[in-house]
């Protein structure tokens, strides 16, 4: 039995209750008309159908978890299993040979030897999927019956189904908080247990990275686990070369725009530079590397630098500087806005020009908001994953020239998960240390940032 | 004065520049991709007449499987006949360029219509990427003389390639298409949008309508506001430790990678969600109130629908983003070569910025203009999702 199948199987049930609990209110009413009934029938018929549908979904759920489980258990149960070997991978792939051969997922086994189970797991499937279908019915009739029988004229039904929508906003809510633990707990976790195979101050302050997902897991050499190499890279492509393109470019935009343009341009401007932050990372990317990095080499091969990689960390920064001006732009916008009208307007009266009235005044005071904005900005660009992947390089170089090929975080984050190497390797652990590194930065500057922003409205309001 | 007046000018100059300036970019990136982008949806072809009068292939009675006729044509010998009329039709050296998988677009051809298998036809064969490269001008100079002449008799030509659209991964430029990774991103976004816009407008629903100003809310509302910060690759993190570790059988399946991405959609839809609500008036609450309905009625009754426009607003522009994202994908293992279009959640796939970032990794020039293609169609999808929102904002949004 599919999940989807089990879902619409409880939904239909539902609807089955939700007509019988209402046509169940109606006759209350038809018995006793001078009685007012304590919720309208249709609140009857959802009490019935929540509980008829909550309980059994979520049995479904628990089951269509569990069910995989159960049914190897009862395969290697089975007298054929007992030829399997004890542990390991073969047993693994031929224990999944045979099931898939079961469930008609592929024609024939590979391994003849999985041929013997092929015949048990299609019988513990149909067993399993006939249990879990009862059971949910089971479940589904009970909750029913049991909600059906309380319904009575004084029932206050609505405001049971209301106690349950309100538990499921609150559940909804719930999974914010939830996601970020899980975040927080899987990069923990794993960090941890990166750290006990090398020394965060060797991962933290050494300088040279080189991790080697094919070396023996048991006894990593420390010093190829230096991170620094790749903090700078985050930092000298995300904060300052993409920062040195979009910090003038945006906010010059934001004072083109708001102080300058006249409203017509405006409203086709502001639109087109945004189209900027909607385009998908993997299409700068691409731009970056196919168009931008050969113009770069081109034009440092042009200067008479003889040794211009194809893939250098001013490709990359500068398509990332494009990629930010509309955020910074925004933010920018927004700041300079918030700026009280007396304040411009005192400076005009004064006879300032408008630029002096823009530089002298205006920026100054919405000073706070921009850095605000620029460290939001700086967050997204460190985090940025794709052009880098796409641009920067792999090699992990600890150099000031933006000609060179340099690696970030993000990069060896995507580089390191992506390979061959397995789930204890240090190597592969390491991407969960640099993500958690990632995490912790991107939040302090958000948090940092955040606070300056709210501070800076209270000042002019 | 003179001076002053002077600086205003070249402040208000620079303003300009730095707009003209982004807007260039834009621009130059929109023309780079649509120029090499117009070449990959084209494809070189060879015109091969095919005579079956000779020979007796034919559909098997009662096959109705595509994959099963294809490869019972395989093996009665289609590749063979295939290869001996390009022999005939261009001669020996010139045959060898017509793409080794050139007989599939026959056998297809069969498959829609058994008739095909008898007569004479004239096929549009698919060439290899050398040939294809030769016919363009670049790629190695002893082959362009062969393509020239043969572009000459009017054999070979160059033209719009609908496959391109139909087929799905390869590992040659020719024979690519993007059909596979745009149904993974079409199945990946309903289980995205079936998880996130039910969960981001019930969250809405409660910080903004019900929310106790608590402790616990605050935490809440610290937590989405951090989410919608996060940089995306930490979710592919969360994935592959959390759900990856749940669901073992189901790397790169769509199913995990719209639960991915569900999450880190779900926060824009929630912060989006909380100012459509906001901006519906209190005295429309009031009003409810005052006539008896209870809170719950007062919300699902009236705020919520008045609300709608906002936040399909905003899913919409939340769901646009986690279309063009790729790097959280990458992380739980979309990456895989996936050459036939997944049938259903659980099935392995990959999505078109994945197929994008795949393809440009390949080395063959071909596959420059194939990756180029492939944007101008995620940009295309984009776009239409953009306007959707834009086109709802004017049409629903009301000023109150």
């Amino acid at each position: 039995m599919s999940p989807a199948l089990l879902l619409l199987l409880a939904l239909g049930l539902g609807l089955i209750g939700w007509l019988a609990a209402r046509a169940r209110a109606w006759s209350f009413r038809r018995a006793q008309p001078e009685r007012r009934l304590a919720a309208l029938p249709s609140y009857h018929g959802w009490y019935v159908a929540l509980w008829v549908v909550v309980p059994a979904a979520l049995f479904a759920l628990v089951w269509n978890l569990v069910a995989p489980q159960l049914i190897v258990q009862s395969v290697l149960a089975d007298p054929a299993a007992a030829s399997l070997p004890p542990f390991g991978m073969q047993r693994d792939t031929m224990l999944a040979e045979a099931r898939a051969v079961a469930t008609g997922a592929a024609p024939a086994v590979f391994n003849p030897a999985a041929e013997g189970l092929i015949a048990p797991f299609r019988e513990a499937i149909t067993r399993f999927n006939a249990i879990g279908l009862v059971v949910t019915l089971l479940i589904a009739f009970a909750a029913g019956a049991f909600a059906f029988l309380r319904l009575k004229p004084d029932f206050t039904a609505r405001t049971r189904v209301e106690r349950g929508v309100m538990f499921g906003l609150l559940l909804a809510s719930l999974v914010a908080i939830l996601t970020t633990l899980g975040i927080v707990a899987s990069l923990v976790f794993e960090t941890v247990r990166f750290f006990g195979m090398i020394n965060p101050i060797d991962f933290l302050f050494g300088t040279h990275w080189g991790p080697d997902p094919m070396s023996s897991a048991d006894n990593p050499d420390p010093s190829r686990y230096g991170a620094l190499p790749l903090f700078w890279g985050t930092i000298y492509i995300g904060a300052i070369i993409a920062m040195i393109v979009a910090i003038p470019l945006g906010l010059m935009s934001a004072i083109y725009l708001t102080q300058y343009a006249s409203p017509r341009w405006r409203k086709w401007l502001k639109p087109t530079l945004e189209i900027l932050a909607g385009v998908p990372t993997v299409v700068y990317g691409y731009f970056a590397a196919l168009t931008v990095a050969p113009l770069v080499r081109d034009l440092a091969l042009s200067v008479g630098v003889t040794n211009a990689s194809s893939e250098s960390a001013l490709a990359a920064g500068l398509v990332m500087g494009v990629m930010i001006i509309p955020f910074v732009s925004s933010m920018a916008d927004d700041s300079i806005a918030a700026v009280p009208q007396a304040m411009r307007d005192g400076s005009l009266a004064m006879g300032a020009t408008t630029s002096e009235t823009i530089r002298r005044v205006l920026i100054p005071a919405a000073l706070p908001g921009i850095v605000a904005g620029v460290m939001l900005a700086i967050s997204r660009a460190i985090g940025e994953t794709m052009i880098v992947v796409m641009a920067a390089g792999a090699a992990a170089n600890l150099t000031a020239n933006p000609l060179e090929a340099m690696t970030t975080v993000t990069f060896q984050i995507v580089a390191m998960l992506t390979g061959e190497g397995s789930f204890d390797h240090p190597a592969t652990l390491s991407a969960f240390a640099l993500g958690f590194v990632l995490f912790l930065v991107t939040l302090a500057l958000n948090f940092i940032a955040l606070r300056v922003v709210k501070r800076f409205r209270e000042a002019y309001e | 004065m003179k001076k002053r007046y002077a600086a205003e000018r070249r402040f208000k100059a620079a303003g300009f520049t730095a707009v003209v300036f982004s807007v260039a970019v834009l621009a130059i990136l929109l023309v780079t991709m649509t120029i090499n982008g117009i070449g990959g949806f084209q494809r070189v072809t060879v015109k091969v007449p095919v005579n079956f009068g000779n020979v007796s292939l034919a559909v098997p009675e009662g096959m109705t499987q595509t994959g099963a006729i294809v490869r019972s044509l395989q093996d009665q010998g289609l590749p063979d006949l295939v290869e001996y009329s390009a022999q005939r039709e261009l001669g020996e050296e010139a045959a060898t360029y017509v793409n080794p998988d050139a007989w599939r677009l026959v056998a297809e051809a069969a498959v829609d219509d058994p008739a095909v298998l008898s007569g004479t036809r004239t096929f549009n064969l698919p060439v290899t990427n050398r040939m294809a490269a030769a016919y363009s001008g670049d790629g190695q100079a002893d082959l362009q003389p062969l393509a020239r002449s043969l572009a000459a008799d009017g054999k070979l030509t160059k033209s719009f390639d609908s496959g391109f659209l139909t087929r799905s991964d390869a590992t040659d430029a020719q024979q690519v298409g993007i059909w596979a990774a745009l149904k993974g991103s079409m199945l990946t976004m309903v289980v995205t949008l079936a998880l996130a816009f039910p969960i981001g407008v019930l969250a809405a629903l409660y910080l903004e309508e019900y929310a106790p100003r608590n402790r616990w809310t605050e935490l809440i509302e610290v937590s989405i506001n951090n989410l919608a910060a996060v940089p995306s690759i930490i979710f592919g993190l969360l994935g592959l430790a959390v759900f990856l570790a749940i669901f073992p059988h189901m790397r790169s399946a769509p199913l995990i990678g719209g639960m991915t991405l569900a999450l880190m959609t779900m926060p824009v839809i929630v912060i989006s969600g909380r100012n459509a609500i906001k901006a519906v008036p209190p005295s429309i609450r009031d009003g409810a109130m005052a006539l008896g309905a209870s809170p719950v009625q007062v919300v699902f009754h009236h705020v919520l629908p008045l609300a709608l426009p906002g936040i399909l607003t905003g899913t919409i522009i939340g769901m646009a983003r986690a279309l063009g994202e790729t790097a959280p994908l990458l992380m739980i293992g979309m990456r895989a070569f996936v050459a036939t279009p997944p049938d259903g959640f659980t099935d392995p796939a990959t999505v078109l910025p994945v197929q994008i970032f795949l393809w440009s990794d390949e080395i063959d020039r071909g596959f420059v203009e194939r990756t180029s293609a492939a944007i101008i169609v995620l940009l295309l999808f984009l776009l239409v999702m953009n306007g959707l929102a834009i086109y709802l904002r004017n049409r629903f949004e009301k000023k109150w």
